[in-house]
């Protein structure tokens, strides 16, 4: 077994078979690797038990450090540098022309929360160009459901259990590693 | 069914009668004769001359500058302020109704923009609304009713200067305007909008509970409200214009901005949904509304949340545009409210925008019930300010105070809004169980 590890893969055509397939192998007590599926199932995170997601906690964090940096930026060279009198606006300190700021204060708030977020979401999720797609199976990609468990040692059973929840579909998979 | 308790209807009524006192105390005390007006204004100059002998240089030279100035202080600085003092009691009385007034209005709005979009989560806070909006009515007759009555009642205390003929005389700029600004079009333009808004919500009224009792499958009342529904959002997007034009900035006759309807509608609707979110956690906890689930409560602050947002964007842009290109004439407007309401100004920017944004932003928060109750009473309290700060500076200017007038108008509006909202929903199940969109809305989940 050294260098291998067995899956099971199992294929349905439904989303809503998928579900409750999801729940019954999870009541068995088997692990799921993966799922693999054509659009967003609702409810599917809930169903396999996994953790919310943090991303939107990063993007206010990415948010304050682009409000600070445009603080600092026009601070340094609106006041501080060169406080020179534009059309008459008070340049003596930094809240006196704080208005004339804001659209940038926003601005940039914005752009550092948006371009950070998914520039997080790809390094997470592994997304880059020509990354080697890690499909198992074309079909999951249009119209079929994919579902893959880890083999354990009574794999007849597994396959009845898997069968059971309305597969179209099962197969044992030797995974090179 | 929902009953009031006695309890909740004593509660409101001792606000009102607290309220009856409050007004009447400001009216009493408000009425200054001129000596008076002149020992006041020497008693505080010679407090005010005390306090800079202490303090710094800075504060005394600039009360050099308006001590020179008493010297040759005439009548008609003690004039001026005998009018302040006078209007101080009808301005607390008129913020307050407005304050109720717009919530309603507001609630009447976001109603119907629910049925016009056919939304699917409402309805089961349809009742709700309804109940809230019933306030307007009378609500919008009191704000007519003290806008006028303080030009007719006493002597030069019109919360509109533009009402007082003495003023128009020697005002060549309230003269051009006079086509627009004269009772007469105010008054009539006022029924024009409180009969369409009534109408409205009349008919949405009886047309929802109608459904209720229609054979099931016959949704010709749905239909009927949807339509009107639609209609009532066009009159009500030009009339609230004109309303905020008439009831609110008139105060500032010299004074014109071009966003202020949206800007006032930002405020009001943001809390009517505040108020709707207040009536649904607290029926919700007294067990008479177990259709509405935290995935509403959601909404409903989510809704609080965004246009928080949208009425800081307008603040913020009415208040830049003019601020940048600082145009005298448009630009005393911010100077007033700068001068003599820096706290509450930028403070209600506190209440009203960074308050509710730090605080409702989390999604799990805006599923607490006392999270939405505690942003719900900020809003409203920034919300109140807010109209404070639209008002005063034009009527009362620097003779503000939020003392026992003010309090006590809030009391008397407030118990008289509760007074009429709780009677309201006693009149109607509070599910509207014949709305064809009911079932969504029941297993609404977010």
């Amino acid at each position: 077994m050294e260098g291998t590890s067995k899956v099971i893969h199992a294929m349905y055509t439904d989303d809503d078979v998928l579900m409750a397939a999801v729940k019954k192998v999870r009541a068995e007590r088997y692990h799921i690797e993966e799922i693999y599926t054509p659009f967003p199932v609702h409810g599917l995170d809930k169903a396999m038990g996994l953790a919310p997601t943090r991303l939107a906690i990063t993007s206010f964090l990415y948010g304050l450090v682009g409000l600070v940096v445009s603080i600092v930026m026009i601070d340094y060279m609106m006041i501080e540098d060169w406080p020179q009198n534009i059309g008459g606006k008070p340049s003596f300190s930094y809240l006196e022309n704080m208005p004339a700021f804001v659209p940038i204060m926003f601005e940039l708030t914005v752009f550092f929360a948006a371009h950070l977020l998914v520039i997080t979401f790809y390094l997470r999720s592994r997304l880059w160009p020509f990354k080697k797609a890690e499909n198992p199976d074309t079909r999951t990609t249009d119209d079929h459901f994919l579902m893959e468990i880890t083999a354990g040692d009574n794999v007849d059973e597994q396959f009845d259990i898997l069968r059971n929840t309305g597969a179209v579909e099962v197969t044992l998979i030797d995974k090179a590693h | 069914m929902y009953t009031i308790s006695n309890r909740l209807k004593t509660f409101s009524i001792i606000l009102i009668v607290l309220g009856v006192l409050g007004v009447a105390y400001g009216f009493m005390t408000s009425h200054k004769s001129l000596e008076e007006v002149k020992t006041m204004l020497v008693e505080e100059h010679a407090h005010e001359g005390n306090e800079t002998s202490v303090s710094e240089h800075v504060e005394g030279a600039e009360n050099t500058v308006s001590n020179h100035a008493d010297v040759a202080h005439d009548d008609g600085h003690a004039i001026h302020v005998q009018e302040q003092l006078a209007k101080r009691p009808w301005s607390a009385m008129y913020v307050s109704a407005l304050f109720f007034m717009t919530i309603a209005l507001g609630v009447l709005a976001f109603y119907a923009i629910q049925i016009a979009s056919q939304a699917g989560w409402a309805p089961v806070l349809y009742r709700v609304m309804e109940a809230i909006s019933a306030y307007l009515l009378p609500g919008a007759i009191i704000v007519i009713l003290l806008a006028v009555g303080s030009h007719y009642i006493g002597h030069h205390n019109e919360i509109f200067i533009w009402m007082n003929p003495e003023v128009v005389a020697d005002d060549k700029l309230i003269q051009n305007k006079s086509g627009y600004l004269n009772i007469t079009a105010f008054l009539i333009r006022a029924i024009i909008f409180i009969a369409g808004w009534s109408t409205y919500r009349y008919f949405a009224r009886k047309f929802s509970i109608a459904q209720d009792n229609a054979e099931p499958g016959d949704n010709r009342n749905f239909k009927k409200s949807f339509r009107i529904a639609a209609g009532f959002l066009v009159f009500f997007m030009y009339t609230e214009s004109i309303m905020s034009w008439d009831w609110i900035m008139s105060v500032d006759p010299h004074w014109f901005s071009t966003l202020f309807g949206w800007y006032v509608f930002s405020g009001m609707i943001v809390g009517g949904i505040t108020v709707i979110a207040m009536v649904a956690i607290y029926l919700k906890g007294k067990g008479l509304l177990p259709m509405v689930n935290n995935s509403h409560i959601h909404d409903l602050a989510k809704y609080m949340f965004g246009f928080s947002i949208f009425w800081a964007y307008l603040w913020f842009s009415q208040f830049m545009l003019i601020w940048y290109a600082n145009i005298p004439e448009e630009v005393v407007y911010f100077v007033s409210r700068i001068e003599d309401y820096k706290l509450l100004f930028f403070g209600m920017l506190v209440l009203n925008f960074v308050f509710p944004f730090l605080i409702l932003m989390n999604s799990d928060n805006k599923r607490v019930p006392w999270f939405v109750m505690m942003g719900g009473v900020v809003i409203l309290v920034g919300h109140y300010i807010d109209l404070f700060v639209m008002i005063m500076p034009a009527t009362v200017g620097d003779r503000w105070y939020i003392g026992i007038p003010e309090i006590g108008s809030v009391l008397l509006f407030g118990g008289l809004f509760l007074l009429v909202v709780l009677t309201s929903l006693t009149k109607a199940p509070l599910a509207p169980k014949g709305n064809p969109f009911i079932k969504e809305s029941e297993n609404f989940h977010y």
